[in-house]
């Protein structure tokens, strides 16, 4: 193992400390839960990298994973089964379905070429999009599902009288660290899952999979676990999405728009380190939501100005988020984790 | 004795073109045979067979009287069949020592562990340096595959069977590449497996000195087709092989 950079501990020290603190650093509703969502997309974007960066498999079947754990905590909860054992056992069919599926997936399509199976990934990913929409009963069907959370996780919860340093000892904090906690165990998780022996024969695997056939590795099922494990956290993933929006729907969790923004976070993070998928993570979900308002600002006070204002008015946020991911891409093709690997 | 490498009629064809043509040949333990021919002639699609890389079009492979024929590669490879490649075939983005810790790995059937980290099974990396120190690549251990030499490469290529233990050993031009002080190394090394009375060798070599030092056994195929098999020095002799193998073609030709 490389050792890493100093800037590059830096990053995720101050990553790490900021997401543990974060409803004392940035206290408010939306910050906390732009924080939160980070931690989501930390868990997710690294899961995707133990298929796409560590074991090579490209698929976009990821959100399909990522939206059964989000429909298995959604279902119980909006049909009145409020309570901590519903979004246990929803989490827990949501990640053991998503296992089985993927595993079939790997299993039937993993034998042909790489760009085939990305294929089949689309194609059923497509078709769980066209489930969710259509299996009204289950699903909601376009409007999705919403629901109330257990006592515990509501806002006007309080299981202290007085705030902490100023912060509410209210639901919405325990529901903070209990996603923080979460992503937290899961990625240590996956750090411990690269580094061991299965890890070593999923990266042989993505460096030269003939190679590791006539070592005697089958291949196919280590593929195979991999992509199921990979798919079971994703619906983790979605678990705790699900009790962030108290919400579920095909756009939120399922749509071709979150694939993107996974895939963004990997590639930007760079790819087969965990790492860079987190930092990435974080810096797609602060320019989805702090772009836009940090552009307004720029339009304000330029206002006088003659072109400058309309080149930063906020509706062409995501023409920058384009411009800015295109050239991160450009000068960093091995993502921010890439640029500072000493060689 | 029942030999522990078998072929029999053993053939493969690429479109109408014959690669390996129908050749029955049986290796016994504590022998080591080279295949020779000239560029074409089928010795490393004939390993692949044996290896399984590539599947018949007819004919058939035995390993100790069993049919494996229809078996994938990795099943042979747990089954003894190491093989070691022409081109050079790593994990390029891993260290040496990963490289050949994954071989020890394979061996020792540890590849599913999940939930420690490979480098804390000790055994499985003191194995694995113990191959580097054999091959002479103990001070890059910690390199990556891209940074080495070409002639490291060869060498952790032959490392990586090595740390397979298995009792088929293949090798294909295993010193071709390397400069010529690494060579008696690798060359030892062989020879130290060759004189094991339970491995059997195959080797592709194009050096007759390396063939005669080495081989107590000289197979020559020629456009697929066996067309010698004794001992070194009666078929290097031969007429037939001069012209297979050495290109000097009878007048009339």
């Amino acid at each position: 193992m490389t050792r890493q950079h100093p800037v590059l501990r830096l990053l995720l020290l101050s990553l790490f400390l900021a997401l543990a603190f974060a409803p004392f650093l940035f206290p408010g509703t939306k910050s906390v839960a732009t924080a939160s969502r980070i931690c989501i997309f930390i868990v997710l974007a690294a899961s995707y990298d133990i298929m796409l960066g560590y074991t090579g498999i490209v698929s976009f079947a990821h959100t399909m994973f990522f939206a059964f754990g989000a429909y298995g905590v959604a279902i119980p909860l909006s049909r009145g089964w409020i309570g901590w054992d519903a979004i246990l056992v929803g989490t827990i069919v949501g990640a053991a379905l998503a296992a089985l599926v993927s595993a079939a997936i790997a299993l039937l399509s993993l034998r042909v070429q790489k760009i085939f199976f990305s294929m089949i990934t689309l194609a059923v990913a497509s078709l769980a999009q066209i489930l969710a929409t259509q299996l009204r009963d289950i699903t909601g069907g376009e409007d999705g599902l919403t629901f109330s959370l257990p006592a515990e996780l509501q806002p006007s919860f309080r299981f202290l009288a007085d705030p902490i340093f100023g912060v509410r000892a209210d639901g919405r904090l325990i529901g903070y660290y209990l996603t923080a906690l979460i992503a937290l165990a899961l990625f240590l998780l996956m750090q411990r899952l690269v580094a061991s022996p299965f890890g070593t024969v999923l990266q042989a695997i993505r460096e030269n999979e003939f190679r590791a056939e006539a070592l005697g590795y089958r291949t196919i099922v280590y593929r195979t676990i991999a992509s199921a494990i990979s798919a079971a956290i994703a619906a983790v993933a979605g678990g705790l999405m699900a009790l962030l929006l108290r919400y579920v729907g095909p756009s939120a969790t399922l749509s071709f728009d979150v694939m993107t923004d996974i895939l963004l976070m990997v590639v930007i993070g760079g790819m087969g380190s965990l790492t860079g998928p987190a930092l990435g993570a974080a810096l797609v979900v602060l320019a989805h939501y702090y772009l836009q308002p940090f552009m307004q600002m720029g339009f304000d006070s330029l206002a006088d100005v003659r072109i400058l204002p309309a080149l930063i008015h906020p509706d062409r946020w995501l023409l920058w988020v384009g411009t800015l991911f295109v050239l991160i891409v450009h000068f960093f093709p091995a993502g921010i984790v890439g640029a500072f690997r000493k060689h | 004795m029942t030999p522990v490498l078998e072929t029999r009629y053993l053939t493969i064809r690429f479109g109408g073109q014959v690669a390996v043509d129908s050749v029955s040949l049986a290796f016994h333990a504590g022998t080591t045979t080279a295949i020779v021919g000239p560029n074409g002639a089928g010795k490393t699609t004939f390993l692949n067979l044996i290896s399984g890389q590539l599947r018949p079009s007819a004919g058939d492979v035995f390993l100790r009287g069993k049919r494996i024929t229809a078996m994938a590669t990795p099943a042979r490879a747990r089954l003894g069949l190491g093989r070691a490649f022409q081109l050079t075939n790593l994990f390029p983005d891993l260290t040496v020592l990963e490289n050949v810790r994954l071989a020890v790995q394979a061996r020792a059937g540890a590849g599913l562990g999940f939930f420690h980290a490979a480098d804390t099974r000790t055994d499985l990396t003191e194995r694995a340096q113990t191959w580097l120190s054999e091959t002479r690549l103990s001070a890059r251990a910690h390199n990556r595959v891209t940074a080495l030499s070409h002639g490291d490469q060869r060498k952790l290529e032959v490392a990586m069977m090595l740390a397979l233990e298995p009792e088929v050993f293949m090798f294909d031009e295993p010193t071709a590449g390397m400069s010529v002080d690494e060579v008696p190394m690798v060359l030892d090394l062989i020879a130290a497996i060759a004189a094991s009375r339970d491995k059997t060798v195959l080797l592709i070599e194009h050096k007759m000195d390396v063939v005669r030092r080495l081989a107590d056994r000289v197979v020559v195929l020629h456009q697929g087709a066996l067309v010698a098999d004794g001992e070194p020095a009666e078929v290097v002799a031969s007429a037939i092989v001069q012209e297979a193998y050495l290109g000097i073609r009878p007048a009339n030709g």
